[in-house]
C-alpha cells in the first residue's frame, strides 16, 4: 500500500504524518489528527458537511486526498474560536440565533460562511442562501441559519474583532 | 464508501505526465477531484494508478491574445469566475460557470477535468460547444488539436487517447457586441442542468442576424448544436416573435430519458430554455450594438 | 417563570459548535476494529453459496461472520420487534444476518471486520456469493395481485396485514348524502435522510462482563431491552448509550440487524468494533416510507358538512416488519381529526415488497391522512362552489366541543379524545395572515402579467406524547451540580436544554448548574427514547414532578436548617434562601451533603436520606395539537417547476417551553413537507432496484427552495399534564403538502389541473398542463 509522509499545517499548527495516499483529507482530519469536528455525510460531496478552508478556500474534505493537502494550509471548525476559547462572531451569532439543532452540519456551515463573510463583508439575504446552497441541513429549514449569518456579519462590520 | 487501493503519482511536468500515460495500464488523472473522487468513493472507478496533475506547472493560466481566448486545463473553475477580463471579453463564461455547483467545488474543479468527465449536463461542456472551441491534448507523438464537435465520442467518452492529457482549450473571441444568453433549468441552485441553452448571437447595425450559435445541453450525451435554428434565423432581424418561432424547432430533437427526467419533458424545456437563451443574447446584442 | 418559556441559550450548542460534539464515529478506542457489510444486490435470490477465501486472504481482515456464526452467540437472531397487533396476517422479522434467502437490496449477509474501514470495504468486494436470482415484487398493488410473485418464497401471498378502521353508520352517510365526491390519490414519502448516517460501536468489558452499544439509536432502551432478549444476557449486563445523534426522523427508532451484529462481532472477537453506515447505504439498508394509494370518497349534505368519508388504502410494507403499522395506521387516524366527521371507514391492505422495509418517518403517516382529507375538502369545495377557508370553517371540530371523543382507539386501544385546541380560531389567524380573501385579486393581477400564481390551506391535528412513560431521575449531587437522567434520546431537538429549563425552574433557574444526561439505558431503570412527538410531553412531565418533589424535600430540609418556615423560603441560583433575608441561605450542595447522611448520625429533620427523585410519569391518552398551513407557491407554466413562495403556519402546541426551539422545529419540519411535496422521490427499478442512490439523484431541500415563513404559536394548554405541554417535532411536516397541493391546483385552476399525487414532480406537472391547455 502506498504512503507518504506530508507536512500540513492545520488550524496554524504545522503536523508531520505519514498517510496512506488513498486517505481522504477528511479521514485524515478526524482520524489521523483526532479533529473530529469536521463530518462525514455523503462522501460524494454533496452534503458539505466535510468542509474545511483550504488555503482559505471552502473545499470538500472527502473529495481531496490527504496528500494533496502536502504543504498547505488547512482549517477546520476547530481552528474558529480564538486560542482563549472566545468564540468567533458567526459561532455566536449561530447560538443565539438557534441556527444549529443537531449540531452535524454545523461545521461545515461555519467554515463555507467565515469564506463568504471574508470575502464578502455586508452579504444580502440571496448571498448567504446562495453561499450555502451547497451545504445540507435536515434540521433547521436554513432560515435561523441565514438570520445568525446576516447578524454575524453586521457585528463584524461594527468592528467586533473576529 | 472509501476509496480503493491505488499507486499515488505526482509528476512535475507535462512530460512526466504523458510518460506515466504511456506507462501505467489502468489509470486516471486526477484534477479538481470534483468528478473523479466521488466515482472513486462510490467505488465506480477502480484505477490501479492515479497520476495527481496539481502539481504539474504550466496547466493553469487565462490568457487573451487578439482573437482568442486560451484556458489551461488546471485552472480552477473558481479563477474563471472572477477573471474580469473574461468577463469582459466573453461574458457568457461567466454566466455561466456561476451556475456550476457550489462554491465549494469551483474552489477546486477545473475546466479540464469537467470537459474530460464529459457529464452531460455539464455547463462547461455546453459552453464550449456554443463557443467552437479547440481542445488541446498532449500525448506520446505530441500535440493535436480537437474541435469540440469531434471531442465527445459517446456518454461520458471523450475522443482522448488513452495516453493523451487535456492542456488546455482556446476560443475564438467574438465582437465586442455580440449577444450572449445561457440559461438552464435545474431542481435545485446549483444542480447539474436538466436541460441548459448557450446562445450567441452577431446582429448587424440594421439588427439582423449575421451569425447564430446555440447549443443545448442535458438533452443528449454531447450538447446539441441545434443547426435548424442556427441556420433559420440568419438574416431574420432579431424580435421576441422570432425566439418563439425559432425554439420550437426544439421540439422535435432526440432528448435523454432518465430517473431526473422524461424526454417528452426535456423537449420541452429545451424549446423553453432555447427561447430564454436567444431571448437574452438578443437583448444584450441590442444594447450592445446601442453602445458601440 | 424563571427558565419555562423563554428563549434560552441551549446548553448543546457550545461543543457543538467548537467542534466537540461526539458522534459515535468521533469515538476512539485503541484496538478498536471496523465492519462493513456484504450485502444483497438482489431484490429477491436465494443465497446458494458464500466464498469467503478472497477476502480473508486480504491485509488486515480479521474475520468474516455470516449467520452461522452469528446464531453461536445468540438465543435467538430472529428480529422480533414488531408492536403488537392483531392485524397480521403473516410475521415477518429480520434476521441479524439473511439465512439462504435475501428480500430486498442491501439485506446483510456478511459481516467483515478489518483493522480499518477502508480495508473492510475492501474485502467485501470480494467475498463470492452465488446467487439463484428470483422475482421481484417492486409495486405493492401487484403485489396482492393473485398471480403476483411472491416477496418471501415461503409465503401463501403478499398480505401482510389487513385492517379496517371504522366507526358511524357510513353506509347510511352515503345514501342519505347530498353529494358524493370521490377521486384517487398516489402518495410517495421517501427517506428521512439524517445528516449523520447510522453507526454503532461495541465493547465487551471482560472485568465487569458488561457489554456497551454506542449507536445513533432514538430508542437506547429499547435496544438495550431487544439486545438482553437476543443474546440471552441480564439488562443489567448490557449498556446502550446513544451519544451525540445527528438527526433522527424517524428511521433511527428502528432496532438494526448491524446492531446487533456489531454487538456479537465485539463479544467474538473480545475486541471494540466500529461500523458507520455510509450515504450509499443509507440508501438501501435504513428504513424509509414510500407508496400508498387511496380511493376515497367524502359524503355531504347540502350545506357541505361532511356526512361520512370512506375509502381503501394500500400501503407498500416493505419487505419486513421493522417496527409495526404505525404509517398506515397513524395515516387513517389521522385523517378525519380536525374535523366533525360522524361515520368513517377505511379498508387498508399492507402488502409486502422486495424493498427495506418502511418505518416512521417525521410525521408517521399524518402527512398522508391530512392529504386525503383536504384534497377531498377541496374537491368538494370547488363541485359545490364553496370557498376552501369555508367549507373547513364549517367543519372544523368547534372549542366548544372539547373534550372531544372521536370515534375510535389508538393502536393500543385507548380512545382517540381531542383534548384542546380552537381549531376554528387557528384557521381563521392563519387565513388573515395569509391574506386569504385579497389573494383573488393578486392572482387575477398576476395572470395579466403572465404570472400564475396560487394559494392553499390545510389544517391538520398531531397526536402527540406517546406513552406510556418516560423515565426520569433529577439528583442534587453534593457539587450543587443537578444531575437529571433520563433515556429520552437526544437527536438534535434539544432535549437536554428542554429537561433542563423544566428541571432548574423548581431548583433555582440557574441552568448551567443542570447536567443532563440523555439516552442512557445504564442511568434509569427503563423507558423508551424519541418518537411520535413525546419527549417533551412524556420525559418533561416526569421531569416536573421529579423536580417538584425534589424541590419540596430541598425546602422541608432547608426549613429545618435554616430554622425558618417553607413558605418562607425560595430558590434562586445555587441556593435555598429565606425570602427577604439576604445573608439566611443554604447552598443546594450543603444540603445534599447533609442528606448524606453520616454513620450513626440521624439525618436532619429524621427525613429520607438523599435529594432525588425518579419518575415515571404514566399518561396513555395521547394530547393533541393542532394547526393551520397556508402556503403561497408561483408555477412556471413553460418549466412547470412550481416555487414555495411564503407559508404562514400557525399552530398550537399547548405551553412552549423554548420557543426558540419550536420555532426550529416546525422550521426544519416544513422544509421536510416541501421536499414531500415537490423534491423527494426514492425511484426503485421494476426489479426492486434502487435507482436514486445518492444525494444528487435523491433531492433534499436546500437553503434556496425555502420560503418566507411565517409562523406564530398560539397555546392552549392540555389539561392532561402538568405543564400543559403537548409535541411539536412533527408538526410542521403534516400539513404541507397538503397545503402545497392545494395552492398548486389554484395556481393553475383555469387549466383545469388536478392534483392528487405527491410529489409534484415538472415532468408530471407539465403532462397535466399539456393536457389542460398550456401547452409551451
Amino acid at each position: 500500500m502506498d504512503q507518504r509522509e506530508i507536512t500540513i499545517t492545520v488550524n496554524d499548527k504545522l503536523f508531520k504524518e505519514t498517510v496512506s495516499t488513498r486517505t481522504t483529507l477528511a479521514d485524515f482530519v478526524r482520524h489521523q489528527l483526532r479533529l473530529t469536528g469536521t463530518h462525514l455525510g455523503c462522501e460524494h460531496g454533496v452534503c458539505g458537511a466535510c468542509t474545511v478552508l483550504f488555503d482559505g478556500m471552502s473545499a470538500r474534505s472527502c473529495l481531496i486526498l490527504a496528500v494533496q493537502a502536502d504543504g498547505h494550509e488547512i482549517t477546520t471548525v476547530e481552528g474558529l474560536a480564538r486560542e482563549d476559547g472566545t468564540l468567533h462572531p458567526l459561532q455566536q451569532a449561530f447560538s443565539d440565533h438557534h441556527g444549529l439543532q443537531c449540531g452535524f452540519c454545523t461545521p461545515g456551515m461555519l467554515t463555507t460562511l467565515v469564506e463568504l463573510l471574508r470575502d464578502n463583508p455586508d452579504p444580502s439575504e440571496t448571498d448567504v442562501r446562495m453561499a450555502i446552497s451547497g451545504n445540507l441541513c435536515r434540521c433547521t429549514g436554513y432560515l435561523s441559519i441565514i438570520a445568525a449569518t446576516l447578524d454575524a456579519a453586521k457585528r463584524l462590520r461594527m468592528g467586533r474583532p473576529a | 464508501m472509501k476509496p480503493p487501493a491505488f499507486h499515488y503519482h505526482t509528476p512535475d511536468t507535462i512530460e512526466q505526465v504523458v510518460s506515466l500515460l504511456t506507462s501505467l495500464k489502468n489509470n486516471r488523472l486526477l484534477a479538481g477531484g470534483q468528478s473523479l473522487m466521488p466515482m472513486l468513493n462510490m467505488r465506480y472507478a477502480l484505477p490501479d494508478h492515479i497520476i495527481d496533475l496539481n502539481r504539474v506547472d504550466g496547466l493553469s493560466y487565462i490568457l487573451f491574445t487578439e482573437s482568442e481566448l486560451r484556458i489551461g486545463a488546471m485552472t480552477r473553475q473558481r479563477d474563471i469566475e472572477f477573471s474580469k477580463e473574461i468577463e469582459s471579453r466573453c461574458p457568457i463564461i461567466t454566466e455561466a460557470i456561476r451556475l456550476v455547483g457550489h462554491r465549494q467545488t469551483r474552489n477546486r474543479g477545473t475546466i479540464g477535468g469537467s470537459l474530460c468527465h464529459l457529464d452531460p449536463s455539464a455547463e462547461l461542456v455546453t459552453l464550449c460547444s456554443v463557443l467552437d472551441a479547440t481542445i488541446s491534448v498532449v500525448g506520446p507523438s505530441g500535440r493535436r488539436e480537437i474541435p469540440f464537435t469531434e471531442f465527445p465520442s459517446g456518454y461520458m467518452t471523450s475522443a482522448l487517447q488513452p495516453e493523451e492529457c487535456l492542456i488546455g482549450i482556446s476560443i475564438p473571441l467574438g465582437p465586442h457586441t455580440h449577444g450572449y444568453g445561457f440559461v438552464e433549468f435545474a431542481r435545485r441552485h446549483g444542480d447539474f442542468a436538466i436541460v441548459s441553452a448557450a446562445a450567441l448571437l452577431e446582429l448587424d447595425p440594421s439588427s439582423t442576424i449575421k451569425r447564430a450559435a446555440i447549443a443545448l445541453g442535458g438533452v443528449g450525451y454531447a450538447p446539441l448544436r441545434v443547426a435548424e435554428i442556427e441556420s433559420g434565423i440568419i438574416g431574420m432581424k432579431a424580435t421576441p416573435e422570432l425566439w418563439a418561432q425559432a425554439a420550437k424547432a426544439c421540439d422535435k430533437i432526440d432528448a435523454l430519458d432518465d430517473v431526473h427526467a422524461s424526454s417528452a419533458y426535456r423537449r420541452r424545456l429545451a424549446v423553453t430554455m432555447a427561447r430564454r437563451a436567444l431571448q437574452a443574447a438578443g437583448a444584450r446584442a441590442l444594447v450592445a450594438l446601442e453602445k458601440h | 417563570m424563571k427558565t419555562i418559556g423563554q428563549r434560552i441559550r441551549r446548553i448543546e450548542d457550545s461543543d457543538f459548535l467548537r467542534g466537540k460534539a461526539r458522534f459515535v464515529d468521533d469515538f476512539h478506542i485503541d484496538g478498536m476494529l471496523h465492519a462493513a457489510f456484504v450485502r444483497s444486490p438482489h431484490a429477491h435470490a436465494k443465497i446458494i453459496s458464500i466464498d469467503k477465501t478472497d477476502a480473508l486472504a486480504m491485509p488486515g481482515i480479521r474475520v468474516i461472520l455470516t449467520r452461522d456464526d452469528i446464531r453461536t452467540k445468540t438465543v435467538t437472531d430472529r428480529l422480533a420487534v414488531a408492536l403488537p397487533d392483531r392485524s397480521y396476517k403473516q410475521q415477518r422479522d429480520r434476521l441479524i444476518l439473511a439465512g439462504d434467502e435475501v428480500v430486498y437490496v442491501g439485506e446483510p449477509i456478511a459481516m467483515v471486520i478489518a483493522d480499518n474501514p477502508y480495508l473492510a470495504e475492501d474485502a467485501v468486494s470480494l467475498v463470492k456469493i452465488e446467487y439463484d436470482v428470483l422475482p421481484a415484487v417492486s409495486d405493492c398493488r401487484e403485489a396482492l395481485s393473485p398471480i403476483a410473485a411472491l416477496v418471501h418464497s415461503d409465503g401463501p401471498d403478499n398480505l401482510v396485514a389487513e385492517f379496517v378502521s371504522s366507526y358511524g353508520d357510513v353506509e347510511t352517510a352515503f345514501v342519505s348524502a347530498t353529494h358524493i365526491f370521490k377521486d384517487s390519490f398516489k402518495q410517495h414519502r421517501g427517506c428521512a435522510h439524517p445528516m449523520e448516517c447510522r453507526g454503532c460501536l461495541a465493547t465487551l468489558d471482560l472485568v465487569d462482563d458488561k457489554l456497551t452499544l454506542w449507536s445513533s439509536t432514538q430508542t437506547p432502551l429499547v435496544a438495550a431491552r431487544l439486545l438482553a432478549e437476543i443474546l440471552g444476557r441480564e439488562e443489567t449486563a448490557i449498556r446502550v448509550v446513544s451519544p451525540d445523534v445527528g438527526g433522527g426522523f424517524g428511521p433511527k427508532l428502528v432496532f438494526y440487524p448491524e446492531e446487533a451484529a456489531v454487538a456479537i462481532a465485539a463479544i467474538i472477537l473480545n475486541k471494540p468494533v466500529k461500523w458507520i453506515e455510509d450515504r450509499r447505504e443509507h440508501f438501501i439498508a435504513t428504513t424509509q416510507e414510500r407508496d400508498q394509494y387511496w380511493d376515497a370518497e367524502i359524503a355531504l349534505d347540502k350545506d357541505g358538512k361532511i356526512l361520512g368519508i370512506r375509502g381503501t388504502l394500500i400501503h407498500d410494507h416493505g419487505a419486513y416488519t421493522a417496527r409495526g403499522l404505525t404509517v398506515p395506521q397513524g395515516a387513517v387516524a389521522a385523517l378525519t381529526l380536525c374535523y366533525v366527521v360522524p361515520a368513517f371507514r377505511m379498508d387498508v391492505r399492507v402488502a409486502l415488497t422486495n424493498k427495506v422495509p418502511v418505518t416512521p418517518v417525521r410525521g408517521a403517516g399524518q402527512p398522508q391522512g391530512i392529504f386525503i382529507m383536504e384534497r377531498l375538502l377541496d374537491l368538494a369545495a370547488h363541485e359545490l362552489k364553496i370557498d376552501r377557508a369555508e367549507i373547513r370553517r364549517r367543519n372544523l371540530v368547534p372549542s366548544e366541543a372539547m373534550p372531544f371523543k372521536k370515534g375510535f382507539v389508538t393502536r393500543g386501544g385507548i380512545p382517540i379524545v381531542l383534548d384542546s385546541g380552537d381549531y376554528p380560531a387557528c384557521q381563521a389567524d392563519a387565513i388573515e395572515r395569509a391574506g386569504w380573501f385579497d389573494f383573488p385579486r393578486r392572482q387575477s393581477e398576476a395572470r395579466t402579467k403572465g404570472r400564475y400564481i396560487g394559494i392553499g390551506l390545510a389544517n391538520y391535528v398531531e397526536a402527540t406524547g406517546r406513552g406510556p412513560f418516560e423515565q426520569v431521575r433529577v439528583r442534587i449531587a453534593p457539587t450543587g451540580l443537578i444531575h437529571v437522567a433520563t433515556g429520552a434520546a437526544a437527536m438534535g431537538q434539544g432535549t437536554k436544554t428542554m429537561l433542563a429549563q423544566i428541571v432548574s425552574e423548581q431548583l433555582g433557574g440557574a441552568m448551567d448548574r443542570v447536567v443532563v444526561t440523555a439516552g442512557d439505558s445504564a442511568q434509569v431503570s427503563m423507558g423508551f427514547g424519541g418518537f411520535n412527538s413525546r419527549q417533551t410531553v412524556m420525559a418533561g412531565s416526569s421531569a416536573h414532578v421529579a423536580a417538584v418533589k425534589v424541590r419540596e424535600k430541598v425546602l422541608q430540609i432547608a426549613s429545618h436548617l435554616l430554622e425558618a418556615d417553607a413558605s418562607d423560603l425560595d430558590i434562586a441560583g445555587e441556593h435555598v434562601f429565606v425570602k427577604g433575608v439576604k445573608d439566611m441561605k443554604i447552598s443546594l450542595g450543603q444540603i445534599a451533603k447533609a442528606m448524606a447522611g453520616s454513620a450513626g448520625f440521624s439525618l436532619p429533620g429524621n427525613l429520607q436520606p438523599g435529594i432525588e427523585a425518579r419518575e415515571n410519569i404514566v399518561i396513555d391518552a395521547m394530547t393533541y395539537a393542532n394547526g393551520t398551513a397556508v402556503a403561497e407557491v408561483e408555477v412556471d407554466l413553460e418549466t412547470a417547476d412550481v416555487k414555495v413562495v411564503r407559508i404562514v403556519f400557525v399552530h398550537d402546541a399547548g405551553k412552549l417551553i423554548n420557543p426558540a426551539i419550536v420555532d426550529g422545529q416546525i422550521t426544519g419540519a416544513i422544509a421536510h413537507g416541501i421536499g414531500n411535496a415537490l423534491y423527494e422521490w426514492m425511484a426503485y427499478g421494476d426489479d426492486g432496484q434502487p435507482l436514486t442512490t445518492n444525494l444528487a439523484d435523491y433531492l433534499l431541500v436546500t437553503s434556496t427552495e425555502m420560503p418566507t415563513i411565517d409562523l406564530h404559536h398560539r397555546e392552549t394548554p392540555t389539561p392532561l399534564n402538568p405543564l400543559g405541554v403537548k409535541g411539536v417535532g412533527e408538526a410542521g411536516v403534516i400539513p404541507i403538502p397538503a397545503a402545497i397541493a392545494s395552492a398548486v391546483e389554484d395556481a393553475l385552476s383555469i387549466f383545469n389541473v388536478k392534483i392528487n399525487q405527491i410529489p409534484i414532480r415538472p415532468s408530471d406537472l407539465a403532462v397535466l398542463l399539456d393536457e389542460g391547455g398550456a401547452g409551451v
